[in-house]
């Protein structure tokens, strides 16, 4: 093909003179459109009739950049009008198209100024459908042609349009909600410019009061917050490092057993834990009423408040930093310890001088991760806070309470985003600055050295209990839909299972009865859409910003991993805030929540394949340049198949997740779209556990099959054929040269 | 297999790169002929790697022109120009077979699927590796997977083959044959080749013509025999003849000979635009002659301070008047002990007068 726009520029034109423009009540993949009055009922027209039969007239100009393009049919590459006009109708056609859609809402102008310069306006528009995307894309890719062929990125279109589509995207769905919400907590009810009412708000008591220090009353939520952050990410760290040295340095038989705890904060969803602790130790629960009976006290409510979403917090996020601190432990080079020891170092000072200090950074992560995750914590607060409040959860009663108070939802959710991105901040630029590495490529013999026996002994002691209570709490949670009523009635029942997954045979084949079969599917089908995206969107980023080399890729690489800083009740409500009005009218649709899944999690994959992504020599690429393939089909034949592995994460992970999570999807889900997790919230409000439970059970089994099918699907990298005898590689580096030496 | 001939030249042109604040490529200028084999050489960060990826097109010039085939491609990608590479580590992909492999380049320039494969093994029959195409990289040895990268880089046809250190991972057996079979697979089809190698006895063994590099410049450029025998400075002396550097002095000059004295030694020597006064020698290990000293012995005085017996040559450290020399001597048989006083004479085929720097 002579002119790599010309599928991109028809994109354009299918979607001016083809597709509706505006978004579609029914939705667009029902089709209800084709068959209803498609091209003369104005609400499914596409850009062309609105503008010509339906008097949207500001339409019309998008045709002039659609038109550009063709002239240069005839040009060649190297023209230098060749990339000045595709420039100018990507730069036109998109600019226009923002400010169409921005000034022109449901109520007609949008801005008083724009009113009185060319007065009322009879029509109105809605949000942008599939149309007006289209159209979009077409003129963004425009755009990057144009810029790629005056010579940027080495007039690399693929990673020139990549670049843009990334920046485009991130930026649509990542900072321009953030910055909507960050407007609207300056702004009063009553539409004014009110940095006086901010200040008020933020510096509320309510916030900020000290008073449960020498008082009875409750402290400020921020201080709730960062209070149990703390505390939570002390502890975790702890454990996590306790866990991490049983597994490296003693001689525990059931090693592989704890490795699997690993896994299951992964498919865990997040109130989880606090339902199952609820059953153990709440008013009714089993542990509960034993020790009551036991020692005839009156049961009490402890679990409600600070300590039950601490101790909830710390059983969620500990295998989290188990998970940061055993690959740093391991990381930490034998032969060190070693030496030390050879210099006459006992056990114990050659732990806290030489193997601590390296494992600092690790530490560190560890610590701030918690910390991030605890202070976005949505659902445990929300189960078990009681009347002890927190940030996550105080947004969420700001906007659906009876305060609805957006812009003091607002200013709440401007300080929680200050806390986790001063976190995030820090952790950056202190691991930054210190380089730790220790694995260095070169084959490293020798064992870890063991703990001294005290350091063991308080190892053990604090591990083997800890393992044995999340061992029964995902007892509890896997029993814990069979039993009739906590505490009341323990007699066994399949009532909860069949309240929520009966089906039976009707005339027209299975009939799904059961009350959660509705949000069952939906999350399953959101979250299905929701993964390859996400791993897609995620390995490009990540190949951008391993392999390519262009200006301000610092700025590009915070903006894509910014949204990992973002609690979920921000994204929640700033979605709200901004696709709640046209242009991009979504809230209600499913598309919010898939979009809400693929840019939450969209970081994740971005490390993943970062990190998979610097285990292959780079001479791999550059061979597969040299050989004449563009950089497109390196990508697709070369680097895709090798980073299989970091696909399957990706996609397991954000398939997962999508499932798991609650914070921004408890403002986004709809009657259409309700996810199981808010579902189960509905549940836990209304005290009905045994289904809460149940549905939390089959959701966790619905993940582990998940799971496996995935890596079933995606399969494995062939890259050699020793069946048996070798064990395994755990890291796998694939500069040929390694290779070389593997086949030995 | 038919291979064509379309060997091109290459041609630098006042070329800088520039990482960072630092100059990796100085204003180098150079021409390769077409069809031949030409190395870059030099110690490691010279400069000598990123010629070569600016040549492939991997890297681009902050300025001046490359040329290859008479064209200018200077900003031209690599995946837009006329030439091939093998990796130092092969690069093979290890997720293809050895024939998907060799395929990879022409189906990636839109040849046919069946076309590519019957040609991928043309290419392997060349590199002797005929009927190992179904097998995975990781299932050949090391000099196996090299002649996969050679045959993947060849099938392409290029103007330029390009070689960046091709021999570094095999060991010193395998590393004198594949240099040889490379060589004479070069002259088969008359390609323009460029080699990067810091070896300076694997570039006089397989060059034409080698390119000398030392801190982002052209130190010299000729033929094997020129650099070693002619060297022009001190540093091509001791890179590549791994030549002693003495003091000399030139006494008298006549048209383009010298009259040098080292020491009590006379002799003359080719001259080049040396004038009368100090100068370096170059003394190249295997041109010094030493004797157990007895009556009459001519030469300077010596004594042996070290001598190490490598089966085909013997090799001492000789400590006199001028330093203490490296001495090269084939007469094994005949080899002096530690301690002994020597006689040292030099045979002038093996003096150069070089340019200290």
């Amino acid at each position: 093909m002579r002119h790599s726009f010309i599928p991109w520029l028809l994109l354009g034109w299918v979607g001016f003179l083809l597709l509706p423009w505006y978004l579609l009540e029914d939705g667009f993949w029902s089709f209800i459109w084709v068959t209803d009055g498609y091209a003369s009922d104005m609400d499914y027209a596409p850009a062309i009739l609105q503008g010509l039969v339906g008097e949207r007239t500001w339409l019309l100009p998008l045709i002039f950049p659609l038109l550009i393009p063709l002239r240069l049919l005839s040009l060649t590459k190297s023209d230098p009008r060749y990339s000045r006009y595709l420039i100018i109708a990507g730069a036109c056609g998109l600019s226009y198209l923002l400010v169409q859609g921005f000034a022109i809402g449901v109520s007609g102008w949008q801005f008083m100024g724009l009113t009185s310069l060319f007065g009322e306006l009879e029509l109105q528009q809605y949000g942008m459908g599939y149309g007006a995307a289209l159209c979009g894309l077409s003129f963004l890719v425009l755009l990057t042609t144009g810029l790629a062929a005056s010579g940027f990125l080495k007039g690399d279109v693929f990673v020139t349009s990549s670049i843009g589509l990334v920046i485009a995207l991130v930026g649509l769905f990542v900072f321009f909600p953030v910055s909507q919400i960050l407007l609207s907590a300056f702004i009063s009810p009553d539409d004014l410019f009110t940095p006086m009412l901010f200040v008020e708000k933020l510096s509320s008591n309510n916030i900020w009061s000290l008073s449960c220090l020498n008082s009875g009353y409750a402290c400020g939520i921020a201080w709730n917050s960062l209070a149990l952050a703390i505390s939570t990410a002390v502890l975790t760290t702890l454990l996590g490092l306790a866990f991490a040295l049983v597994i490296t340095r003693t001689g525990f038989r059931w090693k592989k057993s704890l490795r699997l705890l690993t896994v299951l904060p992964i498919i865990t969803p997040p109130f989880v834990i606090g339902l199952a602790l609820i059953l153990l130790f709440g008013r009714s629960g089993v542990i509960t009423t034993f020790v009551a009976d036991l020692l005839n006290i009156e049961p009490g409510r402890w679990l409600y408040g600070f300590p039950g979403v601490l101790f909830a917090q710390v059983l969620s996020f500990t295998p989290i930093s188990f998970l940061v601190l055993i690959g740093v432990v391991e990381g930490v080079s034998p032969s060190m310890e070693e030496a030390s020891q050879t210099l006459r170092a006992n056990r114990w000072k050659t732990f806290i001088n030489i193997s601590l200090p390296l494992m600092r950074p690790g530490l560190a992560n560890a610590f701030l991760l918690s910390f991030i995750e605890s202070l976005a914590d949505f659902g445990n607060p929300m189960v078990l806070g009681g009347d002890f409040e927190v940030l996550s959860t105080e947004i969420f009663f700001a906007i659906v309470g009876a305060q609805n108070d957006q812009s003091y939802a607002a200013v709440l959710a401007i300080l929680l985003l200050a806390f986790t991105l001063s976190a995030f901040f820090i952790q950056r630029r202190w691991l930054g600055k210190k380089s730790y590495i220790t694995v260095t490529g070169k084959a490293d013999s020798g064992t870890y050295m063991g703990l001294n026996p005290g350091m063991r002994r308080l190892c053990y002691s604090t591990v083997i209990p800890w393992a044995a209570l999340t061992v029964v709490i995902y007892g509890m949670i896997m029993f814990g839909g069979f039993v009739k009523s906590w505490g009341y009635d323990n007699s066994f029942t399949l009532q909860h299972y069949s309240a929520a997954f009966a089906m039976s045979w009707g005339d027209v084949g299975i009939i799904w009865e059961g009350a959660a079969w509705d949000s069952l599917w939906t999350t399953l089908t959101i979250s299905a859409i929701a993964a390859p995206f996400t791993a897609l969107v995620g390995l490009l980023t990540a190949y951008l910003l391993v392999r390519q080399q262009f200006k301000y890729k610092e700025v590009f690489e915070f903006g894509t991993m910014l949204s990992f800083a973002i609690p979920g009740t921000v994204i929640g409500i700033s979605y709200i805030l901004a696709f709640n009005v046209p242009p991009f009218e979504l809230t209600g649709t499913g598309i919010i929540l898939i979009i809400c899944f693929v840019f939450r999690n969209m970081p994740v994959g971005v490390r993943g394949g970062i990190a998979a992504m610097s285990q292959l020599d780079k001479s791999l690429d550059e061979a597969s340049l040299t050989l004449g393939a563009n950089s497109l089909t390196t990508f697709r034949r070369v680097i895709l198949p090798l980073l299989r592995p970091a696909i399957i994460a990706a996609l397991v992970y954000s398939f997962v997740r999508a499932i798991t999570s609650v914070s921004a999807v408890i403002f986004l889900v709809s009657a259409d779209h309700n996810m199981a997790t808010s579902y189960i919230i509905g549940l836990v409000e209304n005290g009905e556990f045994g289904i809460a439970i149940a549905y939390c059970s089959v959701l966790i089994l619905v993940m582990l099959t998940a799971i496996i099918c995935i890596n079933l699907l995606v399969g494995q990298r062939r890259l050699r054929r020793t069946p048996s005898n070798t064990p395994s590689p755990r890291k796998t580096s694939f500069s040929s040269s390694t290779l070389k030496e593997n086949q030995a | 297999m038919s291979l064509k001939h379309r060997a091109g030249s290459v041609c630098f042109e006042n070329v800088t790169k520039i990482f960072g604040d630092v100059k990796a490529i100085d204003n180098i200028s150079f021409t390769i002929e077409p069809g031949h084999l030409v190395t870059l050489l030099g110690p490691s960060g010279c400069g000598k790697t990123t010629t070569l990826r600016m040549i492939a097109g991997l890297e681009h010039p902050a300025s001046g022109r490359i040329m290859i085939g008479g064209k200018d491609v200077t900003s031209l990608p690599a995946t837009d120009r006329d030439v091939s590479m093998v990796f130092q580590s092969y690069a093979l992909f290890p997720h293809m077979s050895v024939a998907e492999n060799v395929a990879y380049g022409l189906k990636a320039s839109g040849m046919k699927k069946n076309e590519a494969m019957e040609k991928s093994a043309d290419g392997l029959d060349l590199v002797g590796l005929a009927g190992y195409g179904h097998r995975l990289p990781s299932e050949l040895s090391g000099g196996q997977q090299q002649r996969v990268a050679v045959a993947r880089a060849l099938v392409l046809e290029p103007e330029v083959l390009l070689l960046d250190e091709p021999l570094s991972n095999l060991d010193a057996k395998l590393r004198r044959r594949v240099r040889e079979e490379i060589r004479e697979l070069q002259q088969k089809i008359g390609l323009t080749a460029v080699y990067v190698t810091h070896d300076q006895e694997e570039a006089l063994a397989v060059s034409d013509r080698i390119i000398v590099m030392n801190r982002a410049v052209i130190s010299q450029e000729g033929s094997p025999r020129e650099l070693y025998e002619q060297p022009a400075s001190t540093f091509i002396a001791d890179f590549i003849g791994d030549a002693n550097l003495v003091d000399a002095d030139i006494i008298s000059t006549s048209e383009n000979r010298a009259e040098v004295a080292v020491s009590t030694l006379r002799y003359s020597l080719a001259l080049r635009d040396f004038k009368i006064g100090r100068v370096k020698l170059a003394v190249h290990p295997s041109a010094i002659r030493l004797s157990l000293i007895c009556e009459g012995s001519q030469g300077l005085k010596g004594n042996v301070r070290r001598a190490t017996y490598l089966g085909s040559q013997m090799q001492y450290e000789v400590d006199c008047e001028l330093g203490c020399l490296f001495v090269v001597d084939f007469r094994v048989d005949q080899a002096i002990p530690i301690g002994s006083d020597v006689s040292i004479s030099f045979s002038d085929r093996g003096l150069a007068l070089v340019d200290t720097d």
